[in-house]
């Protein structure tokens, strides 16, 4: 897989913190091997909307990509009830269904973008790598920078 | 079955086949039936409720699961059962929702539930108002079968609310 300038985090240089919700966990896999080529770390993994809050709580991820159909709890629920206790949270959904009604429910419960899938690595970096630095979070370090840290 | 119901579901497949196997898949045959549907490798189903009704199988041969498994993953994967069967149901999660959205988006409104494996070799009988449409996609690893079950319930949205001419 391509390898992308790692995103770090400002405060530490540390690399950013990422909790995948998916039920799939073929979904997830392919995700972390994305966030591994951004020179990312996981740090937690849900397959559903109730244990993803308490991921949330428990590792206080820098950002959060976010699947919608799930199980027990949906993933448009699950933003609401995250975002309601950590005002700051960084969500990014990444569902294949990605019609406008699904999209701006998941915007207007706090949800920061959307993704659709199948996810290309590419246009998930970029996304990550806006809504990180529109926060000031991140620092982009460049391949060879990334190498001798 | 009305065909700008299933036009979605093609472009969806075709779409993500061609994204996930990098390579082109095209359609080799089409069928109506009403009688129970075999499975014929591994497969997941999506049901969906609302003013459509319905459920849609992917079916996949072993060969093309294990294919669309090892580009996900970067490398060559042993095409084990579960592996296939996680693939098989992501793969119906993204072509269903694809054509999902582009129905929701078309006014249709309803609701999708997360995929399911198919176990029993035979599914159920579609029933006499509601035939199947099953479509078979031709892949260098295998083909790749779509099972299309849709009852249309009530009027799009646009359709409902545009004023009728005197």
């Amino acid at each position: 897989m391509k390898q992308f300038d790692a995103l770090t985090r400002k405060k530490d240089r540390e690399p950013v913190r990422y909790l995948i919700v998916d039920d799939s966990v073929f979904a997830r896999k392919s995700l972390a091997k994305m966030i591994e080529s951004f020179g990312g770390q996981v740090i937690g993994e849900a397959g559903d909307g109730c244990t993803a809050i308490t991921e949330y709580t428990r590792t206080k991820p820098d950002i959060v990509l976010m699947d919608i159909t799930m199980p027990q709890m949906e993933g448009i629920e699950a933003v609401e009830r995250i975002v309601q206790e950590h005002p700051d949270a960084r969500i990014v959904m990444v569902s294949s269904v990605g019609y406008q009604d699904n999209i701006l429910a998941a915007l207007q419960k706090g949800a920061r973008h959307f993704v659709q899938k199948p996810v290309k690595p590419d246009a998930l970096y970029e996304i990550i790598r806006y809504v990180l630095n529109d926060d000031g979070v991140t620092v982009t370090v460049g391949a060879g920078q990334e190498k001798s840290r | 079955m009305r065909m700008d119901l299933i036009q979605p579901f093609i472009g969806s497949l075709d779409a993500v086949l061609a994204e996930m196997m990098k390579a082109p898949a095209k359609i080799v045959d089409l069928t109506m039936e009403v009688k129970g549907y075999r499975r014929k490798g591994a497969a997941a189903v999506v049901t969906f409720r609302g003013q459509i009704e319905g459920r849609v199988i992917l079916d996949m041969d072993p060969g093309a699961a294990a294919q669309v498994a090892s580009l996900l993953f970067g490398k060559d994967v042993a095409p084990d059962e579960a592996i296939i069967k996680e693939t098989v149901c992501e793969l119906a999660n993204m072509v269903i929702g694809n054509a999902v959205t582009q129905l929701n988006d078309g006014g249709f409104q309803f609701k999708v539930f997360p995929p399911e494996v198919v176990a029993q070799e035979e599914c159920a009988e579609t029933g006499k108002d509601s035939e199947a449409t099953i479509l078979c996609f031709e892949t260098a690893s295998g083909n790749v079968y779509l099972n299309i079950v849709m009852k249309y319930l009530q009027r799009r949205s646009r359709e409902r609310s545009a004023v009728p001419v005197a």
